[in-house]
Order: C-alpha cells, then structure tokens, then sequence
C-alpha cells in the first residue's frame, strides 16, 4: 500500500485489479488511471468532496458526498452527482452546524454501500481532485475497510498541496528568515487570490465544484496545460 | 440522488434575463451548466470560431472586439455574450477577451434556444439584440401611456348635436342651454345628404358677438361661427388633442368621422380624463398681467413637466408640450411689450430657435431667439423701439426661468434683428458659400419657428432655405462634417462610462453626447432632402419617405432619439423630485440595467448614423 512518497500508480492498479475480492473495486481499478506523463490538458478529471461528521478517519464517518467531473477546459455540472449517505454512528448536533444536513436527511438516506457502484462509477478512469485529500482519502479507505474488509486508493490532485507550493516557491529568503507565517491556504483562501467569486462552503457539491475551478485557475497562472499529471498528484 | 448547484441557480436568480425564469427552469440550467476559468489577458473567443455556448460572466470582466480590433463593449459580472453568434451562423461574430481573471458559467446552446422558445421574456432579451431591443422598449413605454394609447373618440360621450347655419342665434343658445353644451357644431347637408361640417359656435362667441355688441338675437349663427375650425379625426390620440389645444389656443376641437362632424371635444373632456396640467398652466400663462405674476406662474412649470412623465408621456409629447409653455411665456412677455410700448413701427416676426422651434423643449433650457423686421424698417428711425422689446422678452423670459444663451444668439444682439430680405440673403450666403467654422454655430438657425406676429414669414424662410439646400453637396459637406465632431460613447462598464479608446469617465453629458448629435444627423438629412419639418420625428418622416437611408435606419434613428429623450427626461424629473438643480449629465450607478443597455444599443445607432453621414455626403474629400 502506497504511503509518503508517491507510488507508482498503474503498477498499484494492476496489483488491485487482481487482488480485490469486491467485483465493483475491481471494475474501478479495471478502468484504470490516467498515465503518469499524460498532460494535464488531456486527463479526464473529477473534483470530489465529502462533508463528514468530524475530521478523525477512525471516530467520524461520511455523510455526503459531491462529485464533479471536468477537464481542463470545462467543468460539467450536468455529469455531477450528489450523495448523503447514512453514518453508522448518530449525528451529533454540532457537525449540523457546520454542513446543515440534518437528521431527517440522515433518516432517510442511503448507506454508503448501497451508492458505491454510482460512486466508482462516477470515479472510474478519471483522474480524482480535491482540497486537502487527507479526508478524502483516509475516510474513504476506511469506510470501505469496515464494509468490504478491504481498502481504497487512488491518485488524487490536492489543490491545497499545490497551493502550498506555488506560495511556497514565492515566499522570499527574507519570509522564511523571518519565519513569517505562511498564506492560508483554505479552499475561500486560495480561491480569492485567483479571483474566484465566493461561495458558500460545506456543501460537498459546491466544495467540488469550487475545486474544480480552483484548479482550473491554479494550472493556467502557474503549471500551463502541458504539465504532465505526475507533477501534480499525489 | 439530487444535483442541485445552489451556488449557480441562487447566481441566476440574480441576473436577467435569468431573473425572470420559474425556479425549476433556474435548477434545470444551473444543473446544465458548464465552467471554466480565464486568467486575465487571454483569448476566451476568436473570431469566427464555432461557438456552442452562450456565455453568463460569474466573475471578472471581459472585453468585446469588432471585426476591425476595435473594442466593443466591456462587460463584467452577471452581463452575458456570444448571443449574437448563436443567434446568427454558430460563429464567434465578436470576439472576446478576459480583462480580469474570469470565471464563465457556459449555457449550451440547445438550452438557450430551448428557453428562448419556451420563455418569452428570455426571448425577448436576445431578439432585442437582433432586431432592435431599443425598438421593443421605445413601444413597450408608449404602449403603458394612456395618451398615446386612447384615442378621442373614446372620450366624447356625447350624441352629435348640429344646427343648420341659417339658425338663429337665440335657437342655437336654447339648444346649447338644454344639453349643457359650451359648444356646437354647425353643418350643412352635402352629398347624399350627410353632414358637411361648417363651422363651430361657442358660449364665447354668443357673448362677446352677440351680447356684447348687442346684435339681434336673430342672427343666423354662420355669421358668428369660426369657419374652417382646427378639427382631429376621431382616430386621432388623445396627446395630439392636447397638443392641438394647446398649439392652436382652442377649447373645443371639432372630431370627425371620414369627414363628417362625429362630436365636440372639448379642454374640461382632456382635463376629466388626464390631469393635464399643461393645458391649464398655458391658459394662465396668456392670463397674467404683468412679468412679476408670469415669473410666479413660471414656478410650476417643474411640476407639469413632472407629471407628464409620470403619465408615461413620450418625449415628442413632452418637448412639445414644453415648447407650447416656452411659446406662450414669449408671446405673452411680447403682447405685455406691446402694451408698454406702444405698436409696433413696422410689422415684425419673432422667431424661436433650436429645440423650443423643433418642438424638442425640455424644462429650463437657453433662450435661443431672434426677430425677422419688415423690408421697410429703418434702423435709425425703428431699432431703438425693437431693442427695447427684445430686452424686455429676453429678461423676462429670464425670469421665467430661461437663461440668457451663451452664444449670444438673442433678439437683444443687433446682429440677429434682420428684416425678411436681409434674413434671406444671411441665409444663402450660409448656404451658398459654407465655411464649415460659419456653420459650426449657426446650425441651431436651421430650426426655427415664428412665434409671435408675421409668422408666415418663418414658413416663407423655411420654403427659402430648404429649397437651397436640398441636393446641394458642398453646403450639406459642411453641415455633416459639423455634425460629426460631437460622438457618443461606446457603452457601460461597472460604474463607468467607456469611451471608444477604452477610457473611463464618471458621467455623461446625454445632451451634447446623445441628442444633440442625433439632431444634428437628422438636419443634414432633412436638409438635404428639401425637408421644411423642423421637429426631429417629423424631419425623419420626410426623410424616410424620400428614399434616403436604408431601409429600417430610420427607425432604428427615432428609437434612439427617443430613448436617449426618455433617460434624459426622466434624470431631470428625478432632479426636480429631489430638488437638485437640473443638468444633462448622468452617471452610469444611477441606470437600471435594462437602461444601460439600450443606451449602449442607442449610442451605437448614432455611432453608425455618423459613419453613414461621413461616407453619404463626402466629408472625408477636402473641401474645394
């Protein structure tokens, strides 16, 4: 299983293909991933978020997700899907704060097994983009751990990690010296600084889409559409 | 599984033509849009690229370029493109560039078509672009107006009453006493016996014809009846009764039917239906006895013009009406300087020049005047007596509120008290031998209007001066070259108004930057035609008629005129409302943005109108 450094990813995939017992994992990892060297013009892309009862992958689960598909050129919001899926666990008063699912929502949704062959679905060949992929990809493993008694993992595009880099390649000898504090890099954040318009967070549909954008603006000021997709994922 | 972009619909919601779908059309489209994103400075459309979308700006701006390179327009949140290419082959028609980074939500073009057949405001918003949304605003407004829309004969509700004109007068008073007339209709069987109007008899009449002479109440009323009255047909709006009123200084308009007397309509039907105050302030106007009581009734000028706006008035009803009250302050100031000085030595014509002679008065604007004399004044025996009325007419017209003209083109300047030869010989040397530095200032002579006295001679100028004109290139070359040097701007961005060389300015002047130029447009073509209309509508009838523009320019020429009239009618309203001294000059933040963009559309009718007129009469060749 791949950690830190970036694994090779199709090798990954054939590894899966073979390995997984559950027939929709191993659809997913038979449609497999974009080429490494493929530019980033080229890869189909999805933006995905999820809004989750807290942020501990081990304590709080999924309860909403929010796809969309795009390329560089064009986001699709007519090929989006939006999901709420029922957790395990109940809901807790505070989280309902923040993404305003409420508990009939919950009621009446949907566990999260009964929309995975629609997720993978929607997922499948295409290259995944999110903000701060460390919920997306550790809540989704581990849901899929408690259901299917195995993992999930797939290459993902972090906006926030690319985020990072770009303001870290601008910070001056003087900044670090200095120590002085890094740019805040939260979806709202990043989106201003390329004039993206404001949009009311936590809602995991309109988190994917505003990533996506996100994206599209992060690749035309600083990567071009040449930069091959291994350059950027992780 | 639901896929609701809640950021998009609520964005659509916000933004016409948008804001005028259901909800569910909103969701339908938002869930169907697509996005994409353009940093600053790069190409977002190419010239005659295919193009599927129209184009919904979600943040940013862009810029719009013509075929030449020449910008456009500039657009910013919430305003959308690429209709016209849709509308038209499927091909990029302007092409486009992102100012600032921008964000584009793309419609696909089955939906646009889709919504455009199945929602008739959507439409409607995307047609005007094609044909001419300025049109679609210029008859929505005139359709909401009761005067433009009701015709007289809805208001005469009275049965015809006639008498033969042999009747007495006595018999014609006990009819009229019997029915509540003030008036009555006199006529004659013609052919096939139906009636001949032949003229009308007023209480008036009995009274200062009949009882204050002390003639026989057996007159016949055909000795006393105005013959040949100033009559409507019954087809006719109820505005041009209230124009004919006032113009004519009549109370009672005879309204016939294919010819024949239909009824009486009188001023108390008009004042019944509208609070026409026009019509009352005029009568008072002629009432009053002396300057001081003129200034004071002058005070309400304001109001009636305010509530004409409110009524829904159109411009040519609203500078005629203002022109009728500049007129009568004239004519009275006149009849009260013919009173302090005695008659006058030789009969004289006192002309008004510029919008009050085009009938295209707003409220307070310049005095523009002059007097044409008779061919047998003397200066040295007969000027000191018309120096002295043009004084005392300019001053108190002063104080009604009509300032002194800056260039001095007053009857008080010697230079512009002429008799009708002089006058004549003036004008043909204008004409004949054009100096386009002569002409530069003198256009506003072009339109003129006896108002007081001979005013026959004013026709007989007109007749003089657009039978010279017409057809003759070197004058007209002048006079178009003129009429170029004062260009409209290129349209609205943000809060601004952008020039054609992309500047921004805060304010625009829309009389020096809209009307005025219009008019000038309109005058080279209606002098060239040989056109004596002097009203702008009126000029662009004959000019229509004559051939001379393409086909639908025209139109497209009062659409404008009007619209640019209305927005500048309504701002002086608003000053007026708020008491705030009233100007021409409007800023961008104070248009809606259906206001914007006909002004845009309405700037770019002129635009073309001047490119038309530079390439009709030559004005490029230098001059010999």
């Amino acid at each position: 299983m791949p950690k830190s450094a970036t694994p090779n990813w199709l090798d990954y995939f054939d590894q899966q293909r073979a390995a997984c017992r559950d027939e929709r994992l191993r659809n997913y990892y038979a449609a497999e991933t974009v080429a490494p060297e493929t530019p980033i013009t080229n890869a189909p892309l999805v933006a995905m978020d999820f809004e989750t009862t807290g942020l501990d992958p081990n304590k709080d689960e999924i309860l909403s997700i929010g796809v969309v598909p795009l390329s560089l050129g064009r986001i699709f919001c007519r090929e989006s899907c939006h999901w709420v899926v029922k957790p395990w666990q109940a809901l807790d008063d505070q989280s309902i704060v923040i993404h305003g699912i409420t508990h009939s929502e919950i009621a009446s949704a949907p566990d999260l097994n009964v929309i995975l062959e629609e997720l993978l679905a929607a997922l499948a060949g295409r290259l995944v983009v999110v903000h701060y992929h460390p919920i997306e990809r550790e809540f989704l493993a581990t849901a899929l751990k408690n259901r299917l008694g195995e993992e999930i993992r797939f290459p993902m595009i972090d906006t926030m990690v690319l985020e990072r880099r770009i303001q870290q390649g601008r910070r001056s000898l003087l900044d670090r010296a200095l120590r002085r504090p890094e740019p805040p890099v939260r979806l709202g954040d990043c989106r201003e600084r390329y004039h993206l318009p404001h949009y009311q967070p936590h809602h995991a549909l309109t988190d994917a889409l505003a990533t996506a954008e996100l994206l599209q603006a992060q690749i035309t000021h600083h990567f071009g559409p040449d930069v091959p997709v291994s350059e950027l994922w992780c | 599984m639901q896929t609701e972009q809640r950021e998009i619909a609520s964005f659509l919601t916000r933004h016409p033509p948008f804001d005028g779908l259901p909800n569910s059309a909103i969701n339908d489209l938002a869930s169907q849009i697509e996005v994409v994103y353009y940093k600053s400075g790069s190409n977002i459309l190419n010239l005659a690229d295919p193009i599927h979308d129209l184009y919904l700006i979600r943040g940013g701006a862009v810029e719009t370029f013509r075929r030449t390179g020449e910008l456009y327009n500039r657009l910013a949140e919430g305003a959308v493109f690429g209709q016209m290419g849709l509308l038209m082959n499927e091909r990029v028609r302007f092409p486009v560039k992102a100012l600032e980074d921008t964000l584009l939500y793309c419609i696909p073009a089955e939906m646009f078509r889709d919504y455009c057949d199945q929602f008739e405001s959507f439409a409607d918003y995307f047609e005007g672009e094609t044909d001419s949304l300025l049109h679609r605003a210029v008859t929505n407004h005139q359709d909401k107006s009761d005067l433009t829309s009701v015709k007289v004969a809805t208001l005469i509700t009275r049965p015809l009453l006639s008498v033969a004109p042999g009747t007495s007068v006595r018999k014609a008073a006990e009819i009229m006493t019997e029915h509540q007339l003030t008036s009555l209709i006199v006529a004659e069987p013609g052919d096939e016996q139906r009636l001949e109007l032949a003229g009308v008899v007023t209480d008036m009449d009995l009274r200062s014809q009949i009882l204050a002479q002390g003639r026989s109440f057996d007159t016949p009323v055909d000795e006393i009846m105005s013959r040949e009255p100033f009559t409507l047909d019954h087809n006719a709006y109820v505005f041009e009764a209230i124009l004919a009123m006032l113009r004519h200084h009549v109370h009672h308009l005879p309204i016939l039917e294919k010819g024949r007397p239909f009824g009486v309509l009188t001023l108390s039907d008009l004042v019944r239906h509208e609070s026409q105050s026009s019509l009352l302030l005029v009568r008072s106007i002629s009432n009053q006895p002396d300057r001081e009581s003129l200034a004071q009734v002058a005070q309400q000028v304001g109001g009636a013009f305010l509530r004409m706006v409110k009524e829904d008035a159109n411009s040519h009803m609203i500078g005629s009406a203002m022109a009728v009250i500049g007129r009568s302050f004239k004519q009275r100031l006149l009849e009260l300087a013919e009173d302090e000085f005695g008659p006058a030595p030789v009969p004289y014509c006192f002309l008004a020049l510029g919008s009050m002679a085009r009938d295209e008065q707003l409220i307070y604007t310049d005095q523009d005047n002059a007097l044409v004399l008779d061919d047998a004044y003397r200066p040295e025996e007969h000027d000191e007596y018309f120096q002295q009325l043009a004084k005392f007419v300019s001053d108190g017209l002063a104080e009604c509120g009509y300032a002194y003209c800056d260039g001095n083109v007053m009857a008080t300047n010697p230079e512009w008290r002429k008799t009708l030869g002089q006058w004549k010989d003036h004008f043909a040397g204008w004409i004949d031998d054009p100096s386009p530095q002569a002409l530069l200032n003198s256009s506003i002579f072009f339109d003129l209007d006896g108002v007081w006295g001979k005013t026959h001679w004013a026709r007989e100028l007109l007749v003089f001066i657009t039978t010279r004109t017409r057809n003759h290139r070197k004058f007209l070359a002048c006079m178009a070259r003129n009429a170029l040097k004062r260009t409209p701007p290129l349209g609205f961005f943000k809060d601004f108004v952008v020039e054609k060389g992309g500047e921004h300015n805060n304010s625009i002047n829309l009389k020096r930057r809209g009307t005025a130029p219009l008019g000038d447009v309109i005058r080279v073509h209606a002098l060239a035609v040989g056109s004596s209309s002097i009203n702008s509508f009126e000029r662009l009838d004959d000019i229509i008629a004559s051939g001379l523009l393409p086909e639908g320019k025209g139109r497209e020429l009062s659409d404008a005129l009007e619209y640019i009239a209305m927005v500048r009618i309504r701002h002086q309203a608003k000053r007026i409302e708020e008491g705030q001294p009233v100007n021409n000059n409007i800023r961008p933040e104070d248009l809606s943005n259906f206001d914007r963009r006909n002004l845009k559309e309405a700037f770019q009718v002129l635009s073309t109108a001047q490119s038309f007129l530079r390439y009709r009469y030559n004005t490029n060749t230098p001059l010999p």
